[in-house]
């Protein structure tokens, strides 16, 4: 065991993590974010993204200690301290881009990377962007929608609910 | 999966001096290796991340004229960065999806070699130096079947080489589970012959279709290999696609490959 520090929603956070300790299973179980899903374990459905140092990373397929001392953005920073839902969060819920919720975490942080680079995508960049998110209820359409519209774009034209 | 030690240094030399502990493995971006000890397929003693070595990173032009990619540059860093070389841009941007790219590593899927890789297309067809800490392997000799190559135990690529070519593009026919090539072809055209390397079609892992080639570099249009294909023996053959379709599939893609590179910059 050894001693990892990172800055988690701004921050600075320490905890125990073996060689072998996921950075998924460090946030959850060690610094009891438990936001982050694990979907599949294997790098596959984007349910476990978070953004190390600003990029969006799988954090099933990344060491803990690779991690240490960086700066490391979770579901649970997004929202205002009060609560109060950032626009991606607010269109997710607006648009009905959410079913069971499992895959919400890692689309939304997904999305909020493609919205850092590209600010005014169109549906298919949103798409291609989803590629590693995995969503077993919605269907897509709504993702899209809601990410469409967070980037402040006229949705209404986009086909039904 | 069994746990490990974990290093992390800072220069070549002191990852090289780390590797030499047994059953030690280098880490890439681990998008490969980490998966496979979650299965128990590896069970390293210690990871040696090569993120940490400064002098493993970035894109750099050569006095030659050749793209020079540190081993451990990430697919997104390429896909960003390798503008001088856009047929090589466009492949490391369709590898997985954005958050693979941000960790995985050109070093990493040079080493590992799978056989429906897209990056060892790339190398070989645009006859791509590999660089270790020991040596220089040119891309045909260093890719020796699947998941085998050229490197010997501990050895780490620092670096590739790419001569940039007047003309290239890569087709990849995404197998839609795993989002790897089902069939790639890198079609390469420089001042002194065409050369086209396929993945994800044969047992034998990436190989170079020189019946394309020998065409190619006579007239290099998608009409020179009209109806042209490999044979399909050798080729893979699994629930995703028969062997006849996938030698099938080479052909179509290097005339597609072709057509983009005639219409599009390097
Ligand atoms: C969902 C998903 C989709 C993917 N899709 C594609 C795809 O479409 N096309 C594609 O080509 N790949 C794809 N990949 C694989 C991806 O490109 C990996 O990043 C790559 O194969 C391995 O690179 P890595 O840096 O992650 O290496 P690691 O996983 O860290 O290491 C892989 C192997 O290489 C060794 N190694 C690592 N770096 C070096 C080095 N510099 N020198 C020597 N040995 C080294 C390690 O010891 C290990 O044996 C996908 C992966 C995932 C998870
Ligand atoms: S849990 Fe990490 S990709 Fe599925
Ligand atoms: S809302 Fe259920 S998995 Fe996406």
């Amino acid at each position: 065991m050894s001693q990892v520090t990172m800055t988690v929603n701004g921050k600075e956070m320490s905890g125990d993590a073996e060689g072998r300790t996921l950075l998924s299973q460090f946030l959850r179980e060690t610094l009891g974010l438990t936001g982050t899903h694990v979907g599949c374990d294997t790098s596959q459905c984007g349910a476990c993204v978070v953004h190390v140092d600003g990029v969006a990373v799988k954090s099933c397929t990344m060491l803990a200690m690779e991690a240490e001392g960086a700066s490391v953005d979770t579901i649970e920073g997004q929202a205002a301290q009060d609560g109060t839902l950032n626009a991606l969060q607010q269109a997710f819920q607006d648009h009905h881009g959410l079913q069971c919720g499992f895959c919400t975490p890692g689309m939304i942080m997904s999305a909020a990377d493609l919205l850092k680079s590209n600010p005014n995508p169109t549906e298919a960049e949103v798409r291609h962007h989803l590629e590693g998110n995995i969503c077993r209820c919605t269907g897509y359409h709504n993702i899209v929608k809601a990410i469409m519209a967070a980037s402040g774009q006229d949705v209404s034209s986009i086909a039904a609910e | 999966m069994y746990n490990f030690d974990f290093e992390k240094p800072s220069t070549i030399a002191d990852a090289v001096s780390a590797l030499g502990t047994e059953d030690a493995q280098a880490l890439g971006g681990g998008q490969t290796l980490l998966p496979t000890m979650k299965q128990r397929l590896a069970s390293p003693s210690k990871l040696v991340s090569l993120k940490g070595i400064a002098e493993m990173q970035g894109i750099c032009t050569g006095d030659d004229g050749a793209l020079c990619i540190g081993g451990a540059t990430t697919h997104a860093d390429v896909a960003a960065g390798a503008g001088a070389y856009a047929g090589l841009a466009g492949l490391a941007a369709g590898i997985g999806d954005p958050a693979v790219r941000a960790r995985g590593t050109i070093g990493g899927s040079l080493a590992n070699n799978d056989p429906a890789a897209c990056y060892p297309a790339g190398a070989l067809a645009s006859g791509a130096t590999i660089v270790t800490n020991a040596r220089e392997i040119a891309a045909d000799d260093y890719f020796q079947g699947m998941f085998t190559t050229a490197l010997d135990e501990g050895e780490i690529i620092t670096e590739v080489r790419f001569p940039v070519p007047e003309a290239s593009n890569y087709q990849k026919f995404e197998q839609p589970a795993s989002r790897f090539a089902l069939v790639g072809v890198f079609v390469a055209k420089f001042a002194d012959g065409v050369r086209v390397a396929v993945t994800g079609a044969s047992e034998d892992g990436v190989f170079r279709w020189s019946e394309a080639e020998a065409a190619l570099s006579g007239n290099f249009s998608a009409d020179a290999i009209v109806d042209m294909a490999p044979g399909a023996d050798g080729m893979i053959s699994d629930l995703h696609g028969t062997a006849a379709y996938r030698a099938h599939l080479v052909g179509v893609l290097t005339r597609r490959a072709v057509a983009a590179a005639l219409s599009l910059p390097t």
